[in-house]
Parts: C-alpha cells; structure tokens; sequence
C-alpha cells in the first residue's frame, strides 16, 4: 500500500528505461567502432548527436515542462561555445591534463549561458505565447551577432575585450601577445577535446539532473505553472521566479552542448547555421515530434532526424534524390505518432493488450464514475 | 480581533463597479457564506481577496495584516488559499501531485538537493506523501492517488482543488460554488466534508455558493451580494428570512 501509493516507482522506471537506451545505443555504436567498419561519415554524426541530444533535451525543460515557447536556444549553446573555447585557448599552456580543462571549461559555457539565461529570462519570461517566442528569437540572434562584432585577445597585461575592430584591442604582440576571438573570423585553435565517450557522458548527466529536478519539488513547480499560471500562484508558487529557474538550467546545458560543439572544430563562428534560428527551431522540430515532455522522445527523435539526412546522403542517386522526401514523410509520421489522440490512444490499447489484460483496471474506473 | 477585516473594498472594470464598498467582519472558526445573483461580483471578491485583482479601493487585512498589493504568491504565504469555479487543476499532473504542490512552501528542500538527491530530498518528499495522502483521505480521493488530475469525476475535480488548498495550511480557505455541477447526494457528503475541515483543521471558511440547501446547512453567517453592494448580512436564518433579500435574490 505504501510503495503503491507513492508514485515515484512508475516514473523511476521510465527514466530507468530511458538511460538504458541510451547505454545500449553507446555499446553498439562502441561495438561497431570496434568492430572497424564504422565509416568516416558515421564517425562525424556521433558527438554532433550527443550535442544536440542535450540541446533537446533541456529545450524541452522550456517546451514541454514550463509550457513556453523558446526560439532562442541556439543562442545560449553560442555563449557556451565561445567562453568555453575562450577559456581552453587561454589555460591551454597552464593546465596540461586536457581532461580536466575541457570539464572546467565545459562548466564555464555553461554557467555563462546560464547566466544569459537569466539576463534574458528576467525581461522575457514576463511574455507569454507567441510574444515570448518572437523576443526569444531576437535575443538569440543578438546573441550570435554579438559574437560577430566582438574581439578578445591576451597578452602580458591580461585580457583585452573590444567591439568592432581588432585594434582597439591594444594588444602588445612584441611579447608573445595574440588575437584569440578576432570577430567574424571567431576562434581558431581550440583544443579538439570532444570525443563519442564525453559527448556520451555529457548527454546522460543532463539526463540524469533533469529528470532529478523535474520529478522535485522545483519541477513539479514548473510543471504546475504549465497546467495552470494562476492555480499556481494561488497556492504560492512565485511564478515568475521557477519560470527564470527552468529557464535557467536548460540555458545552462545549451551551453554544455556548445562547448562540446566549440571543442570539436578547428574553427568557430557564429552563422545562422549553428547558431542562428535555423539551428533553434530544427532542436524544436526534434522536441515537438520526440513529444513534450517526453525526455526519451527528444532523444530518440534527435538520433533519427539529425542522423538521417546524412544517411540517406550516402545511398546511390535513386534515394538520394528522394533524400527530403524520405525525411519529410518520416516528419510527418512522428508528428502523427505523438500529437493525435486517436492513434497515442490505440497504441495505448494496443500495448496495454500485450502487457496484461485490462480487466484489472476496469471496475476500477466504473467505480469512480458511480460516486 | 475578527480574522478577515475587509473594509470598503471595491474594484471597477472601466466603468463598472463589479465591487462597490464592501466591508466583512469573519471571525476564526466561522463557516461564512457569501450568496448572490448572477455577476453580483461574488468570485471578484475572492479575486480581491486573493490579489488576482488589486482593489481600486479598501483594505483587507488577514489576522491584523494588510494584504491588499500584495501578490497571489504572497497572499497564499499569509494564510489565504481558495478554489475556482471553473476548475482550475493542474490537470496533466497526478491527483497526488496536485496535493504536492499545494504542499509547496510547508516542505522545503533546495533545487540543488533535489537534483543530487540529497538526504532532505528523500525526508521532505516523503513526509509530502505522506500529509497530502492524509489530505487527499480526507476527501475520499486517497485511491484515485496516482490517476491523472484531468480523468477524475466532476464532482471528484472540485474536491481535490479544496484539498489542494488545504495543502497550503491557510488560516482562511475561500471555496467558489464548491456544489456547482454536484447531484445531490454528493453535495450532501461534500457539506459533510466541509464541515468535518472546519473542525479538524480548525479552518475558517468563506464560501460561495448557489445551492441554498448547502448555504442554510452548513453557513453560520452569511452576506448577501447585489451589483457588488453588500444588500444585507448577518446570521444565515435572518439573512435568509429577510423580504429585501427574498424578492433581489430567492425570488427570482
Ligand atoms: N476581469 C474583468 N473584466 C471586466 N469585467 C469583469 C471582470 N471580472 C468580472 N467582471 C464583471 O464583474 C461582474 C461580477 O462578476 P463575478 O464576480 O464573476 O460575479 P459572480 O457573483 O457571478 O461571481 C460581472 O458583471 C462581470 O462581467
Ligand atoms: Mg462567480
């Protein structure tokens, strides 16, 4: 009766299960590594995955628990990639364990994203709907745009931050001074720390901490905001503030995600691409068809729909002519799969045939209408 | 000192004064009802009262507090919590859940120990359990725990927002038409149920309510509410005897 009542064991097993597919999906592809016939293409996707793994996984902390809409998340994973990469070029001489400097700097994206996050969310979150959605969008591309103008360099005087042109800089490169963020032209030369094992890694600790916090008395806060702002409010939940919290965190892994990005390129730039709203709203698209807050379901769909259209690249002409075809059918059908009652409801019946028979639970329900 | 001094409060919207100068004496342990037709402003009262609205005029005070300005979070911390009449659950989340969140501010561990599932993570949420399954007992919904808010019975849904209301520990628990859509033998056992929070809890409650076999029952005092002015106030039998208040309001 007790352990019946409490319902964290169902919800523990769900997670259990989630965490166990993404075990098992690490030891194939580590088996197919081994095994060596995993081509080059294949071996690109992985920490890619991972990456934006965790950015829709957190997204979905934004989408799917609070219930807003953020257009801006690639602007986050933008801060997370920049400091990080800052932080490595910087330290790369005084810290020498590699390993350790990528986890310090991996912290460091993300905490100035989170920070961001925060700077944003305060004027922000006070919008709702569509109105957040358009401003978050904007704050994402000043946020890119921001990185385009911007300059950092060292030398034995320090750190010196400047806008717009590299010379304002004042850089003295007599002694062994340089430019590491030179604008447009980003960074070069950030240690390519990233690899499958720490992607892997990175993409179960957010797992792991967003569950943990979803299914906490701060998540079930956030939830509670989502079902119903004024309810929640009413029983003293200070609305504004868990809003700014949630936002918060999944800023914090945005940025994760970008130093895991920055560290696995020779060199970065901020482009619409990466970090632009193309990049914002395609983590969306992988949120919206992996189901609102359905952690699994940003995984999975992350797996197919960012892994797919490089697949689909490599068959023979025939496929790959219909490369978008097959993708926007395979769009389709997940959006059908997760968002039409209809067919969630017969797969529901559909399972709950195969797992027992649902007579148990049938004079149950009847009971409840009668009283 | 009454628990609930509300004096010449009043609210407009444009140029309607849904509340106009309305003053409430509620002393603790009372079960208060507040009656009247149709849009006489009864639920903008318990908007008031809550600081959905803030009042264009008046105070009201809690236990000797000012609370009018306040937000919704901070009039919950003081002691006044209330329901809606249309639900408002949280409805995607389990009937249990809800308690707990009602729970929120009573059992309090940090996000960070949530997260890492520290000690006070395991403690607070399981002494939670256990006071909002005590609660949910209460109101007979202790079986229906773990089914989501949004798949229990009407009359099931009005119950669980008074518990989720409880869970806050008021002083004062505002109840809206807590009968509306209940048949009449589940209203009877819900006028039990309110009148069983009052003793147990040592609870004081303002309710509306259209359903005069409800109000005659179980209010002790109640206010009559016309075009947002108070037409008359007292004990329940006078109230209910008074021909100004039979031909505004019972006679129509
Ligand atoms: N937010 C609002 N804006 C404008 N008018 C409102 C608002 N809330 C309530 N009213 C008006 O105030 C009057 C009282 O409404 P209400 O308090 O809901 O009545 P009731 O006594 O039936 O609960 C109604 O005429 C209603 O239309
Ligand atoms: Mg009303």
């Amino acid at each position: 009766m007790k352990k019946s009542v409490s319902n964290l064991n169902p919800l523990t097993k769900k997670n259990f299960i989630t965490l166990l597919i993404c075990v098992v999906i690490f030891a194939a592809v580590q088996f197919w590594q081994a095994s060596g016939s995993m081509g080059s293409l294949y071996q690109g996707l992985l920490v890619p995955i991972c990456i934006y793994v965790i950015m829709a996984v957190s997204l979905n902390l934004v989408v799917g628990y609070l219930g807003e809409l953020s257009l801006g998340h690639a602007g986050f994973m933008c801060v997370g990639a920049y400091t990080s990469s800052l932080f490595s070029i910087m330290t790369q001489s005084t810290i020498s364990n590699s390993l350790l400097r990528f986890a310090i700097a991996i912290l460091i994206g993300g905490i100035f994203a989170a920070i961001f996050g925060v700077i944003v969310g305060i004027p922000v979150l006070r919008l709702r709907g569509d109105y957040l959605a358009i401003v978050t969008l904007a704050f994402g591309e000043i946020i890119k745009n921001l990185m385009n103008v911007l300059y950092v360099g060292v030398d034995n005087n320090g750190i010196h931050i400047a806008i717009e042109d590299s010379t304002k800089l004042n850089i003295d490169y007599t002694n062994g001074g340089k430019i590491i963020l030179n604008g447009p032209q980003g960074i070069t030369g950030t240690p390519r720390d990233s690899n499958f094992i720490i992607g892997f890694i990175l993409v179960m600790i957010t797992l792991i901490v967003i569950m943990n916090f979803v299914n906490s008395r701060t998540g079930r806060a956030i939830t509670a905001i989502r079902d119903n702002r004024i309810a929640a409010a009413s029983v003293g939940i200070n609305v504004t503030k868990y809003k700014l919290i949630a936002f918060a965190l999944a800023a914090f892994f945005a940025g994760v995600a970008g130093a895991l990005y920055s560290h696995n390129t020779a060199s970065l730039s901020a482009t619409t691409k990466n970090f632009g709203y193309m990049m914002s709203i395609m983590v969306l698209v992988y949120v919206v068809l992996g189901g609102m807050a359905s952690l699994r379901g940003s995984v999975i769909a992350t797996i197919i729909l960012y892994a797919l259209p490089e697949v689909l690249r490599q068959f023979n002409d025939d496929i790959n002519n219909y490369r978008m075809l097959i993708y926007a059918i395979i769009l389709i059908v997940m959006m059908l799969i997760n968002n039409n009652d209809t067919i969630k409801n017969k797969l529901n019946q559909f399972k709950n045939n195969k797992n027992k028979s649902p007579k148990g639970k049938e004079p149950e329900t009847v009971k409840e209408a009668e009283v | 000192m009454a628990l609930l001094e509300v004096k010449n409060l009043g609210i407009s919207f444009g140029g309607l004064r849904a509340v106009d100068g309305l003053n409430l004496q509620i002393e603790k342990g009372t079960l208060y009802g507040l009656i009247g037709p149709n849009g006489a402003g009864k639920t903008t009262v318990f908007n008031l009262l809550t600081g959905v609205y803030k009042p264009t005029i008046g105070t009201f005070a809690l236990d000797g507090e000012v609370l009018n300005g306040k937000s919704q979070a901070q009039i919950n911390h003081k002691g006044i919590a209330r329901t809606f009449q249309n639900i408002r659950l949280f409805s995607k989340m389990s009937v249990l859940d809800n308690v707990k969140v009602g729970l929120h501010n009573n059992c309090k561990y940090s996000a960070f120990a949530g997260v890492f599932r520290l000690p006070s993570y395991f403690k607070q949420e399981k002494a939670m359990n256990k006071e909002a399954m005590e609660i949910l007992k209460v109101f007979d919904l202790d079986k229906e725990a773990s089914v989501t808010a949004e798949n229990l019975p009407y009359g099931k849904q009005r119950k669980l927002e008074i518990a989720r209301a409880l869970a806050t520990h008021p002083k004062l628990l505002l109840l809206d038409e807590p009968a509306a859509g209940m048949n009449p033998n589940e209203t009877e056992e819900l006028m039990q149920t309110i009148r069983f929070v009052r003793d147990e809890f040592d609870m004081t409650i303002l309710l509306i309510e259209h359903d005069m076999r409800l109000v005659s029952g179980i209010c002790e005092q109640l206010t009559v509410l016309n075009f947002g002015m108070e037409l008359a106030k007292g004990e329940t039998s006078a109230v209910l005897n008074n021909p100004e208040v039979i031909t505004a309001y019972l006679g129509e």
